[in-house]
This record gives structure tokens, C-alpha cells and sequence, in this order.
């Protein structure tokens, strides 16, 4: 009923191959998009520093992981490492060039990036699945070695810290302390909203199709004139761009200040599990699960004062643990393919409804 | 069935999300509110859990025993950072428009979670109290107007080590080809002391090595093993949490001899011994408080937060090194506060206030004396361009039970850490664009 597509005739080849076919699907993604501007009227600055900040740019970086992992087939652990040459490459080249706009900075660190995970991409052509993996572990430890190592990454800092410093956007601070948070959410948004489209544009083209064709047989996309060794890196490619711009917005946008080990490890995983959990091959799952592991434990820490509970704060954190563990493995049980399956099934059944059959 | 559970949950969810933005327990107008950074979970919690309970429980005695500061009760409300960075700034922004006047001030207790805040206290005007931790550079008020980190930082720690090593071997010409290495926790943090030690070595022609352990520091093999080619004269270490006690059982386990073993004042806490069991004894570490918990604040806590109940107390932590320590730093939080009442009226004041009681704070011996704190920690006078102070440490070595303090008070190289100071700040002011203001 509300959700009914009889009536919309697709009478062009424009209209049949458009993103969202369905006249409610666009109707919603625009709500959905102007709703996500309008929100620094109503949010407070711990919803956007604490939460929105942080969700939005890791989707970016969980999005740009699934183009490799979920799309390209190829698994990654080195995405706290390209993340880290976004946010390092946009700091050496701002203070180089302070008057060069921080967001072309941010882009320019993106290609640096971009060029890392191309070299590291490199083994993909030989090596497969948990032993690619391990290959681009290698990635992670050896850049934030390098980082930590080489004073120049960190402007020669006695403490290897970088911190973001203060750069304005038509006239507005948009980095370093006196930035406010809805003008940073707004910049990362439309990072984010631009990016995403990109993706969706690129995953469901010639080169989406690719990466898929390689991921399901690599044979047998040989065979039909995909060449590995290119499509493969260019997953890297332009996976990495996308870490790397994350990386970027994550240390001006939300830290202020990092050091290599807001890149550490855990991120990496942490990037994986969002995909996995939102949806392995899917834009809007990439999404989904950045809200699922950024936003879950900040709702079930802050859950218990508010139903009234007073418990030692230790208590609270273990609590939080294992429910946030026992979530994850419910929803895997419930849906293997994830939240963007979810939403997928909801929506086929609001199209039935209410007639189920 | 199984979507419509879903979607209902969702919402319920979503609902529930919602409500979090508006609620936040009520607090009285008239109280004084101190948040709490706090890690009683995670691989730091060893270190955590009685810097946690110290803070917490000095608090505690402040109001029960005084009623508060000149009447003004203190309200405090912990927040879990698991000494994670991206948690401390979360809990910083869930905490620092609490209470009527906002945050007095924060205690990051992580220098990687101040690193963060520093840019942010100017725009919110609330001040740091970064005690022995954070950015050194801070010291400079003129530049860092704030963030504090008095009583003393990691380079004049540094210095001061070196002064100490100086003595036991009969002079700072003594030092020239002698072998010091630095084991230090691969963060921020763990770096700090570097420049200092090395502007050092080139002064005084001892070898410096630098072995740097990878954060959280459970994995050390490789640098003991260089440690073992290495056979350094002294070693001074900066670690925390967990990697301070694997380094002191990998230091027993190579047999190095603990008396040159030197931990900084945060690798030096009952924790980090007691799991090498006699392989400690002799470890030695900085400090800038006593250890044990002989003194009258000790027995007022008994009294006054546990009732009496000494077994509880001693269960909490009471009179460690790093419990002892959070009372240090708890002791400058309120003193802060009653300096700033001191100007402002007998009220709960704002961080802007709270500034000007840091800053303006002046801890006479007498007043140490009072508090029942006489050679607990040193007196300290903060100025408007020194908010360190450059205070002496003390070392102290560890006998197998408890802490005792071997040495006198050692000097710090004022001469040759402030120039370092001035120049680190004023290269942050640059890069910042922050106009130094004057303090003449």
C-alpha cells in the first residue's frame, strides 16, 4: 500500500537505469539527505562532536573498504593504515601550503593515499583471501611504524603528535579549535553524501561490474576479458582514496589532534565489522554499520542512567561489552547478510502489505 | 514476525537514543561540579582503578568533612575513557556543560586524551589540570593560558633523573660515556622525555638509547633482549598500565639489576611491582609524592568516607602510589577552587573562575600542614607565565612490600628545560596563530 510501484512505467532507458527507480526509494533519500542537513538546528554539541562526527566519517571509510572487500572480493586489514596516510598527508601538506584550501588538502592526501594502497595492492594478484589479509596487515603496522619513526611526517613534534591547525572555508573556521561542530558536521556530510553517490554510481558501472565479476570466479572473468591484475588495483586504488579522505576528515574534522595510535589496529577491525555487520557489497550497508558500531555503545552507555539504574561505572563498561558483543552475533545469526538485507526484506514486505500474500 | 520484532525494536531503539540528548541527572544549583575522567576497565585499569578511587574519594572527604568548599559542596560524575583517546573526548563533551556553571575544570589523566583537549579549553573556556602529565610545552602560560601542569613536567622529570644518576655516581662529569637507555610506551606520551634526555647527553657525553614499546606494552621480548646486548649503566623508563609490569618482570627475568632501573612517576605504583614478586625488590621509580598511608588524610578518609572501616578503605586502593597521587591532584583541584573563591565569593564558580584560582594558586607549607598533608607533596606557587613550577622529585624503590623514598629532593635543570619550554610553545603558538599574551 504505501510502499506500491504500480503506475510507475519506465519508458526510457534514463528512467530504467536510474539509482533509485522507485518513486518513494527517491522521495525518501531526499528526506533522508535534507533531514541529515537540517539536523545542527535541533542536535546539541555532544550529538554531533561525539556521535554524528565520528558515524559519518567512518561510513566514509567503511564505504571505501567495501568497494574493495565487499565488492572486489579482495579482504583488507590495512584500513587504519591508509586512514592514517589521509590524515598525515593532509597535515604535511596544510602546514606546507597554509594558504591552499584545507579540503583540497584533504583530497590531495586521498591520492597520496590512493598511491600507498596501489604498492600495497600489489600482492593481491598472487595471494588470496586470509592470506591477502595478513599481506595488508602488513600495510597497517608498517605505515604507523613510519609515522612514528620519521620525524618529518610530524613536522619533527617532540611528542609525534599532529594537530589540525586552524584553516578557514569561504571565510568560515571549519578546522582547529574554533571550528564549531555543526559547521564540521556540515563539511563532512556533504564529504560523505558526495562520496557515497560516487560510489553507488561506480559500483553499479563498468567498473562495479567488474570488481564483482572478479570477486564471484576470477576465472572466469578473465575469460570474458576482465583483467585482474588492473581491476584489482584499482580496487585498491580507489578504495584507499576513500580511506584516505576519511583519515583526513577523521583527525581535521573530529580529533583535532592524533597520533598513530588513533590509527591503530583496532580501527581497522572495527571498519571491517562495520561491513560485515551492515552488509558485505552493499553503499547503504557500509552505512549501516558505521551507525551499528559507532552508535550502539554510546546508546548503551548512556541507557542505564536513563531508565534511572545507578551502577558502578566499571560494571556499566563490562555490561556494555558483552551486550554490544551479544548484538552482534544476534543480528549475524538473524541476518548473515547483514543490515542492508534487513532493510532490503522490510522493504518487500511494505511493498505485500498488507496483503502477505 | 521476525521484521515487525525487528522494526519495533528499532524504534524503540531510536526512541530511547533520543531521550539521551535531553536527560542528565539534576544537579543542585549551588554545587561545585567536577567531572571525572576516569579508566576502571581496559589495559590501563591497573594503573586506573586507584587513580579513580583516590580522586574520588578525596571528593568525598571534602564534603563530608569540610561541608564542601566554604559551604559549596562538590558534585562529581566518573566517565569510562579506557584510556582511549576518542572515549575521553566523548565523555569530555558529554561533561563539560554539566552543572549549573559548567565543568570546573578537567583531570584528563591521560596525556593523550589532554593532547586532545588543549586546543578545545580556550573555546570553552575551561581549564586543564594536566598534574606531571600532557603537553610539557603547557608550561608556558603565556602561551598555554589553560592548561596547567604544575607541579612538574617530563622534561625537568627527565633533567632531574639525570641529576639523580649525577649523585650516585659522584658528579655530572661522571656521566660522559656512561650507557642510559630510555624504554618508553611508543605514544605521545611515552616520547616526551626524549628531546630532554638528548639535549642531555650532548650536554654531558653520556649514550642515549631509545627503545620504544609499542602500545599497550604486553609484548617487550625484543627490547630486553637489546637491553641484554646493550648492557646499559641506567635505565629510565616511561610506561603505564600493563607495560610496567612487564618491564619490571623482564628486567628480574634478565637479572638486570634493579637499582638502576628507574621508572618515571607513572611507572611506579604498587601494581607494577607486586606481579614480579622478589625479582622487583630494588626497582626504583620518580615521584613527586609520598608513598604509604600514614598521613592525617588517610586516617580522615577512614573516618569520614568509610566510616571507620579501614579493611574497605585499604580495599580501595588507600594509601598506593597512585592513589596518593590522585589525592595530590584533587588537593590542587579544590584548593584551585577555594584560591578562585578567594576573588569571586563563596559560590560555585565557572571554569573561566576556576582559571584564575589555578593560576593564582599559591600552597604554602602551612597550608599543606592543615590539610594533613605535611610531607605528603611540596609546596607550589603557580605564576601567569610558569604553570609548571619546575618542582623537584624524589625517587623512591620498592623493598618487596611497600614504597620508601631513597633520596633527598632532587633539583630539576630549570636553566635548561625552560628555554626548551619556550621555544616548544612558542613554535605551538605559531602554528596556531595564538598571539602570546603578556605576563609582566
Amino acid at each position: 500500500m504505501i510502499y506500491r510501484e504500480a503506475g510507475q512505467f519506465k519508458t526510457s532507458y534514463a528512467t530504467d537505469q536510474m539509482m533509485f527507480p522507485i518513486l518513494q526509494d527517491r522521495i525518501f533519500m531526499i528526506l533522508v539527505i535534507a533531514v541529515a542537513y537540517l539536523i545542527p538546528l535541533i542536535a546539541n554539541e555532544y550529538w554531533l562532536q561525539a556521535v554524528l562526527i565520528p558515524f559519518l566519517i567512518l561510513s566514509l571509510a567503511a564505504i571505501g573498504l567495501n568497494l574493495l572487500t565487499g565488492y572486489a572480493g579482495q579482504l583488507s586489514l590495512g584500513t587504519g593504515g591508509f586512514m592514517a596516510v589521509g590524515g598525515y598527508m593532509t597535515y604535511k601538506i596544510t602546514t606546507a601550503f597554509p594558504d591552499l584550501n584545507v579540503l583540497i588538502a584533504v583530497l590531495l592526501a586521498g591520492l597520496l593515499a590512493a598511491l600507498v594502497g596501489l604498492v600495497f595492492g600489489i600482492p593481491s594478484l598472487r595471494i588470496k583471501g586470509f592470506y591477502l589479509a595478513v599481506a595488508t596487515l602488513a600495510a597497517q603496522f608498517f605505515i604507523l611504524w613510519l609515522f612514528n619513526k620519521v620525524g618529518w611526517f610530524v613536522n619533527y613534534s617532540p611528542s609525534g603528535t599532529i594537530t589540525a591547525p586552524p584553516r578557514t572555508l569561504l571565510g568560515i573556521m571549519v578546522t582547529g579549535p574554533e571550528a564549531t561542530a555543526p559547521v564540521r558536521y556540515l563539511v563532512v556530510l556533504t564529504f560523505l553524501a558526495f562520496f557515497a553517490l560516487a560510489a553507488k554510481n561506480l559500483v553499479r558501472g563498468r567498473i562495479g561490474r567488474s570488481w564483482m565479476a572478479i570477486r564471484d570466479m576470477d576465472i572466469a572473468a578473465e575469460i570474458i576479458g576482465i583483467r585482474p591484475f588492473q581491476t584489482k588495483l584499482l580496487a585498491f586504488a580507489i578504495s584507499s582514496f576513500y580511506c584516505g579522505v576519511a583519515g583526513g576528515l577523521y583527525v581535521f574534522f573530529y580529533l583535532g589532534s592524533a597520533e598513530t595510535e588513533a590509527f591503530d589496529i583496532a580501527l581497522s577491525f572495527s571498519v571491517l565489522f562495520m561491513i560485515i555487520i551492515g552488509g558485505l557489497g552493499s553503499i547503504l550497508g557500509s552505512i549501516l554499520g558505521a551507525a551499528f558500531i559507532t552508535m550502539v555503545p554510546i546508546f548503551l552507555t548512556n541507557a542505564p542512567p536513563l531508565i534511572g539504574l545507578s551502577m558502578p561505572i566499571d560494571l556499566q563498561k563490562h555490561i556494555e561489552v558483552m551486550l554490544f558483543g551479544s548484538l552482534i552475533v544476534f543480528f549475524l545469526i538473524v541476518e548473515p547478510r547483514g543490515l542492508a538485507r534487513l532493510w532490503q526484506i522490510a522493504k518487500e514486505k511494505f511493498r505485500l502489505w498488507p496483503f502477505p500474500h | 514476525m521476525k521484521i515487525k520484532t525487528l522494526i519495533l525494536a528499532a524504534v524503540g531503539g531510536v526512541v530511547g537514543l533520543s531521550g539521551v540528548a535531553v536527560t542528565s541527572p539534576a544537579l543542585a544549583d549551588g554545587e561545585q561540579f567536577i567531572p571525572m575522567l576516569v579508566y576502571r576497565t581496559g589495559p590501563y585499569a591497573p594503573s586506573g582503578i586507584p587513580v579513580a578511587n583516590g580522586f574520588r574519594d578525596y571528593y568525598k572527604l571534602v564534603n563530608a568533612r569540610d561541608g564542601g568548599v566554604n559551604g559549596v559542596k562538590l558534585s562529581f560524575e566518573e566517565c569510562e575513557t579506557e584510556y582511549n583517546t576518542k572515549l575521553g573526548v566523548e565523555c569530555y563533551e558529554k561533561l563539560k556543560n554539566k552543572g549549573a556553571h559548567g565543568a570546573s575544570l578537567f583531570n584528563p589523566f591521560s596525556t593523550g586524551i589532554t593532547y586532545q583537549l588543549i586546543p578545545k579549553a580556550p573555546v570553552d573556556k575551561i581549564p586543564i589540570l594536566s598534574m606531571g602529565y600532557g603537553r610539557t610545552a603547557a608550561a608556558d602560560g603565556r602561551v598555554f593560558e589553560w592548561v596547567f601542569n604544575f607541579p612538574t613536567t617530563y622534561w625537568s622529570q627527565a633533567s632531574g633523573f639525570i641529576n639523580y644518576v649525577a649523585q650516585q655516581e659522584g658528579g655530572l662529569d661522571k656521566l660522559k660515556g656512561m650507557k642510559i637507555a630510555h624504554i618508553y610506551h611508543n605514544s605521545a606520551y611515552g616520547k616526551e622525555a626524549n628531546p630532554t634526555l638528548e639535549v642531555l647527553a650532548e650536554k654531558y657525553g653520556y649514550d642515549l638509547t631509545l627503545l620504544a614499546v609499542d602500545h599497550p606494552g604486553q609484548e617487550q621480548k625484543a627490547t630486553w633482549l637489546q637491553i641484554r646486548r646493550l648492557k646499559p649503566d641506567w635505565i629510565f623508563m616511561s610506561g603505564w598500565g600493563v607495560m610496567n609490569q612487564v618491564a619490571v618482570k623482564e628486567a628480574a627475568g634478565i637479572r638486570y639489576p634493579m637499582d638502576h632501573f628507574v621508572g618515571n612517576w607513572w611507572s611506579g605504583s604498587d601494581a607494577d611491582v607486586i606481579p614480579a614478586g622478589k625479582g622487583a625488590i630494588g626497582y626504583k621509580s620518580a615521584t613527586f609524592n609520598a608513598a604509604g598511608d600514614g598521613f592525617q588524610v588517610h586516617r580522615d578518609i577512614v573516618k569520614y568516607v568509610y566510616g571507620g572501616d579501614a579493611a574497605e578503605a585499604k580495599k580501595n586502593n588507600l594509601g598506593e602510589v597512585l592513589y596518593n597521587r590522585a589525592i595530590v591532584n584533587a588537593m590542587f583541584t579544590v584548593e584551585a577552587i577555594l584560591t578562585a573563591q578567594g576573588k569571586f565569593g563563596n559560590k560555585a564558580l565557572g571554569g573561566e573562575q576556576v582559571r584564575w584560582g589555578l593560576e593564582n594558586l599559591d600552597l604554602t607549607e602551612a597550608r599543606l600542614k592543615e590539610l594533613g598533608l605535611e610531607g605528603f607533596t611540596r609546596p607550589v606557587k603557580v605564576s601567569c607565565a610558569d604553570h609548571e613550577t619546575g618542582g623537584p622529585i624524589i625517587i623512591q624503590q620498592w623493598d618487596g612490600s611497600k614504597w620508601s623514598m631513597v633520596s633527598d629532593w632532587i633539583p630539576t635543570m630549570r636553566d635548561i628545560v625552560r628555554p626548551m619550554i619556550e621555544k616548544a610553545a612558542a613554535a605551538y603558538a605559531k602554528e596556531n596563530n595564538i598571539t602570546p599574551r603578556d605576563c609582566a
